[in-house]
């Protein structure tokens, strides 16, 4: 193949810029992004600092004190006489306590359990069927004053001729447990690959076996993390339970709510500091195996 | 009878009409590909095969028989999904298993076939592994794995090769001809990267906004496309507005303003008047400082606006000056193998161009 050049020398700056001629100087990346950073950039500052420590305080301390004087060897709260295990001791003697104790795991692991297989579903809805009505219907209860709901089903129970008790309770709390199983379990499966699903449809598998051996397994750790949700906020739930308790069937926060009217005695910080230790216990597990639900998503 | 048959398919999505009125047929053995760009209705097409979505209306037979009705796990194909869809709680051995244990295979045979089919895709030593400790590469061979297993009669690829770095997808091209060849399965792949298309396939059907372009094999779309969209969307192509002005049996003249006459060939007989585009390949434009025009040829001089060098080969943008009168500008392309530095010719170049009369292809719709 022939041609009118001879010359094949490397092309000098001025040749290589008129075969590719760049129409102006291309804004440098690095520096709208500098800006950005600068933007969004926090400074160290001790009035900010200081600020949060404060808040953690205000909100911390309390509790703190309440634990520290659980150990207080003092039949009065006021002051800090020595350490003593004491009033840990009177809790497991003390058997109106042991029966609400009682009561309370009872009402949150029946709770819990059945807000669990129901609020899977609701989250498997919420996820399936995109519908707008769906996902308010199932939160609302979240954003519904305690208080409100507590008065609701009250009357709710009343119209039913119920007796008050455990049953009524149960009922009760299953209905506002259902919404946070049924958020974790959604925000789990929103995760999860949708094609996983039709692969074991495609590779043979009924709906039913799909749901079981795939779509299962995958979203346990969100149906175990709502569980353990559900059944902390069985477990110290008052307001709700105020309403829906009958005689014979207190529970621990409402135990607790009975003894301060006397008197704050070391052994309510007893009790009230194992209650925060199960329900610190049960979050954290909670948070580690749904990390992104705990997040707000 | 062909292995699949779709007959008249039409799926809608509100007022959106995804895939229109579409029939292809789809013989047993073959490498078929569905190509097009995103959102043409080529996955919509694969997920309705598949048995994941219904037509609105039509039919899809394979061996004959209704599919419509048939649930996706009663269907015997298997489909390779973009992400390969792995399931990540379940060992490599035992996603390869699946299919078998939900067919109710024992458990003996189920190891052989796992352990035996392991071996075929070279991933003996892979068994115990999850997914997520796989490559890109090795999630690709379990998932063909997977999908082979129990034989079926249809294999579903949609776009497996998308999320593959260059050299590997290069890599596993190879390896899914060979596969194919050696099964003898039938393979459909739907995919927007019409070389790959070209290098894999044994037919094509190029679909553009839900409805068939055109099918064919490989060396028919590219050589003689069937229409405007065909032409433009397969390869690089000159696209010249033209009208017939004389038209004999093979021969054709054609008016390209400004080029004037310009001699074409078409298999059909056309009417004068005819108004269409005339689909030039740049590798069939021939481009020197001089060409003495050979009889049924072509033959204009221009000027070298732009070049696009691309390594092995230089694709020339000629501007063409015929009569003062310029304007069209034509790609011509020539390989560098003869070059003896990065290109022939530098912008500003005088050159001529020449191409033969069947070389072009007047299309018209």
């Amino acid at each position: 193949m022939s041609n009118g050049h001879g010359n094949y020398a490397a092309p000098d700056n001025e040749t290589r810029h008129a075969r590719f001629p760049l129409p102006s100087p291309l804004p440098q990346a690095g520096e709208g992004d500098k800006g950005l950073l600068r933007k969004f950039h926090v400074k160290h500052s001790w009035g900010l600092l200081l600020a949060g420590l404060g808040g953690s305080l205000f909100l911390y301390l309390p509790l703190v004190i309440v634990v520290v004087y659980s150990f207080n060897d003092s039949n009065i709260a006021a002051q800090w006489v020595g350490f003593t295990w004491r009033w840990y001791d009177v809790l497991l003697h003390d058997a109106e306590m042991i029966q609400a104790a009682y009561n309370s795991l009872l009402i949150a692991l029946v709770a819990s359990a059945v807000a669990t297989v129901l609020g899977t579903l609701a989250g498997m809805a919420m996820y399936r069927y995109k519908l707008r009505l769906l996902p308010f219907l199932v939160v609302a209860p979240l954003a519904i004053p305690e208080i409100l709901t507590g008065v609701s089903l009250l009357v709710f129970f009343v119209l039913l001729n119920m007796t008050l008790g455990l049953i009524s309770i149960m009922l009760a709390h299953i209905s506002f447990c259902i919404s946070f199983v049924a958020i974790v379990v959604r925000s789990r499966l929103a995760g999860m690959d949708e094609s996983l699903v039709e692969a074991a449809r495609d590779l043979g598998a009924t709906p039913w076996q799909s749901f079981r051996l795939i779509t299962l397994p995958l979203i346990v750790p969100g149906v175990l993390a709502g569980a353990l949700l559900a059944f902390t906020m069985s477990i110290d739930d008052f307001v709700i339970t105020f309403f829906t308790a009958g005689v014979e069937s207190t529970t621990l926060p409402l135990k607790i709510y009975t003894m301060i009217k006397i008197a704050v005695t070391p052994e309510v910080n007893a009790i009230s500091t194992i209650l925060m230790l199960i329900t610190l216990l049960l979050v954290t597990i909670a948070s580690k195996l749904a990390p992104n639900a705990m997040r707000g998503g | 009878m062909a292995l699949l048959e779709i007959q008249n398919v039409t799926r809608r999505f509100g007022n959106f009409e995804a895939v229109h009125d579409v029939g292809l047929e789809v013989e047993a053995g073959e490498f078929f590909t569905l190509l097009g760009p995103s959102g043409c209705g080529k996955t919509t097409l694969l997920r309705m095969i598949a048995g994941f979505d219904a037509p609105d209306a039509g039919r899809i037979f394979l061996n004959g028989q209704d599919l419509v009705a048939t649930p996706p796990e009663k269907r015997p194909l298997h489909t390779i999904f973009q992400n390969y869809a792995l399931f990540p709680h379940l060992t490599v051995a035992d996603n390869i298993a699946f299919p078998m244990r939900m067919a109710k295979l024992g458990e003996r045979a189920i190891a052989e076939k796992v352990k035996q089919i392991l071996d075929e895709v070279r991933l003996s030593e892979m068994g115990g592994r999850y997914p997520a400790d796989l490559s890109g590469g090795q999630k690709q061979r379990v998932a063909i794995a997977r999908a082979l297993v129990d034989r079926p009669h249809l294999l579903l690829l949609d776009e497996p090769l998308a999320a593959l770095d260059l050299k590997l997808r290069e890599q596993m091209q190879i390896e899914l001809i060979n596969l194919q060849r050696e099964v003898g399965i039938t393979f459909i792949y739907v995919t927007h990267d019409q070389g790959e298309a070209l290098a894999l396939s044994h037919r094509i059907a190029v679909m553009d906004a839900g409805k068939v372009m055109q099918v064919g094999r490989p060396e028919d779309i590219y050589e003689f496309p069937a229409n405007r969209f065909v032409a433009d969307f397969i390869g690089v192509c000159n696209l010249l507005e033209a009208s017939v002005t004389a038209a004999e049996p093979d021969a054709l003249t054609l008016d390209i303003p400004p080029l004037g006459k310009v001699g074409a060939y078409s298999p059909q007989s056309l009417p004068v008047g005819r108004h269409g585009v005339l689909a030039l390949r740049p590798e069939k434009v021939r481009i020197d400082s001089q060409i003495v025009a050979a009889p049924q040829e072509n033959h204009f001089s221009g000027t070298v606006r732009a070049l696009i060098y691309m390594g092995d080969i230089t694709m020339y943008h000629v501007e063409i000056t015929c009569d003062g009168a310029s304007g069209l500008t034509i790609k011509a392309l020539l390989p560098n193998s003869q070059a003896r530095g990065a290109s022939f010719f530098e912008v500003g170049d005088r050159v001529e161009i020449a191409w033969r009369y069947d070389a072009g292809r007047f299309v018209y719709e």
